[in-house]
């Protein structure tokens, strides 16, 4: 069989998940690899939750529904684990990526994940403060899952982002989004 | 054979690319979830200058077939695209577009009908659609619709033809998800599909022509008989067009797409990107030795029944799996199209029909299972007949 990733992307409208789920896509399929990026439709209004998917894989995608038995869970924003079960379906052996200033053992003990799931923390919201200056944590958080899961490399990201955002933004913003890939994929803390 | 760069886009995107190739003299549409993206893609290239094409604007569905089968008459190339119920507004234009034998090329990004209100994907729009004399094509994703598209204009202005083609894509599923897609040089698809040459265009005044006249019981129903076996005629043609565009393009192009049916026990029969779901199960399944087909018509009208039952003969039984429902009819669409296919063949497999996937209700792989493991018990006759819903 084929190797098939799927990662599903909790957050809440408005902080880029949807950007995030296709910029992975997109830097998979600069490696060759098959690609699927889909947000979950709904109403949609600022600040309501939402999920995307990210499917990747080294043959063509047949399989067409949403990802309910992910390899990986990323979580752009720690106030949704009070109300969404990030963790339904993922698999024992799959990854936990969360935006948050609480540690890997917090989130375990709250979450009570199996110790078979791997789990990583980082301060995407701290980190895009810092160097975008704005709220939006789903450029740095994609450097964390780059470090901890693989499934995009580093250097690929970036130049994707380059390529994405060349257009549309000036240098400064730029290399602010870069510089908060990096310190992420710096920071995150695996356990 | 090509050898094009992969990028993503979504079905909507692939679509409007395939339309500014074409670059078609007239457009007019009005935006409909999930269909809205085309039609916004296709205005910016009209407002940067990319197409030559006369968009125009109106106030509703209606009013975007009525334009487009005047500018289709007048003798123009012409494009448009809808949804749901902006499709079900233009349903008394559909038979006059068919009627009049105007080669229009629609988009229809398949979705629900109210009520209740639900703006996603499934084929109850289409099907209102199935017996008005347009050609109609599923695409499974985003890279087919593509592909769909282009054939669809070559198809309807065939003057063997003349009809107008329904191009059709799952709403959300394949028009809003982004997939990996592969695209043909302009000149290629320029020249795939040529210059248009209409047949009687009524702008040419030196030679007078009317069209959508009126017609008497037996010139009626003479005219009606001639619609039929031209619509029924048009499978080897988009046959043909089909093998011609994946020479070119080195993706294949079958009226139907059957898969594992050469040695499948079973067969599964499903229309669009639901088919991609089934067989992605039915892969895993093989690993336990269990084998299912699945067959995916690509052609819906006319209905290629003659290539179905070639590919679904050897089943021991057969599972339709239709997005759409026939409320008050024995059974769904696709169901009725197939059982009438195999009964004519004199077939007697037993057939269960399912209704899946209404209003985007997620298309899991636990029901498809579901539709598996009653398999046996239909092969039996242990399984009742009757039209099912899945997962309710």
């Amino acid at each position: 069989m084929s190797q098939l990733i799927e990662i599903r992307w909790h957050a809440r409208a408005g902080q880029g998940a949807v950007t995030a789920a296709k910029l992975v896509a997109d830097t998979a399929l600069m490696q060759g690899a098959y690609i699927q990026a889909m947000p979950e439709y709904g109403p949609e209004r600022t600040g309501a939750p939402l999920k995307a998917y990210t499917r990747v894989c080294d043959e063509p995608i047949e399989v067409h529904n949403t990802i309910t038995n992910p390899d990986i869970v990323v979580v752009l924003d720690d106030t949704l684990l009070e109300t969404v079960d990030v963790t339904e379906g993922l698999k024992d052996d799959g990854t936990l990526i969360l935006n948050t200033e609480l540690s890997v053992e917090e989130v375990r003990d709250l979450l009570g994940v199996p110790a078979t799931t791997k789990v990583a923390v980082v301060d995407a919201s701290g980190i895009a403060m810092d160097t975008i200056k704005r709220d939006i944590p789903n450029t740095p958080i994609v450097g964390a899952l780059s470090q901890v899961t693989g499934v995009v490399p580093l250097d690929l990201v970036k130049e994707r982002l380059i390529n994405t955002f060349g257009k549309k933004f000036a240098q400064e913003v730029i290399d602010a989004n870069l510089e908060s890939v990096d310190r992420a994929y710096k920071e995150v803390s695996v356990a | 054979m090509s050898d094009h760069k992969a990028f993503s886009a979504t079905g909507n995107q692939m679509i409007a690319e395939a339309i500014r190739q074409i670059d078609p003299d007239v457009m007019a549409a009005y935006p409909i979830t999930p269909q809205t993206t085309i039609v916004e893609n296709y205005a910016k290239y009209v407002a940067n200058g990319k197409v030559h094409t006369e968009f125009v604007t109106v106030e509703s569905e209606h009013s975007a077939l009525s334009a487009c089968i005047g500018a289709s008459a007048a003798g123009a190339r012409v494009a448009t695209a809808t949804a749901s119920q902006g499709l079900a507004l233009m349903w008394e234009e559909l038979h006059i577009a068919a009627g009049m034998r105007t080669p229009i090329v629609m988009a229809n990004a398949n979705r629900a009908l109210s009520a209740p209100i639900s703006i996603h994907g499934d084929h109850s729009d289409v099907m209102g659609a199935r017996d008005t004399g347009w050609i109609i094509l599923f695409a499974e994703t985003a890279q087919e619709a593509y592909d769909n598209t282009v054939i669809s204009f070559r198809i309807a202005e065939d003057k063997r033809v003349l009809l107008p083609v329904m191009t059709t894509l799952d709403g959300f599923i394949t028009s809003h998800a982004m997939e990996r897609c592969e695209m043909e040089e302009d000149q290629t698809v320029k020249d795939f599909v040529g210059e248009y040459t209409p047949l009687y265009p009524l702008l040419d005044t030196d030679n007078p022509v009317g069209h959508g006249m009126f017609a008497n019981g037996t010139s009626y129903m003479k005219y009606r008989s001639v619609l039929r076996k031209v619509n029924h005629g048009a499978l080897p043609i988009i046959e043909e067009y089909g093998k011609a565009w994946a020479e070119i393009t080195g993706r294949p192009y079958e009226l139907i797409d059957a898969w594992g049916v050469e040695d499948a026990d079973y067969v599964v029969v499903v229309l669009g990107s639901a088919a991609g779901n089934v067989r992605h199960v039915a892969r895993q399944m093989r690993e336990e030795g269990v084998k299912i087909g699945v067959v995916r018509p690509r052609v819906y009208r006319p209905f290629p029944a003659e290539q179905l039952v070639n590919a679904c003969k050897n089943a021991k039984a057969i599972a339709v799996m239709d997005r759409s429902d026939t409320v008050g009819g024995q059974y769904g669409p696709l169901a009725v199209d197939t059982m009438a296919a195999l009964y004519e063949a004199g077939l007697s497999i037993p057939v269960k029909n399912y209704v899946f996937g209404l209003g985007g209700a997620d298309v899991t792989n636990e029901l498809i299972l579901e539709v598996f493991s009653n398999f046996e018990k239909l092969e039996k006759g242990e399984l009742d007949r009757d039209l099912a819903f899945l997962g309710v």
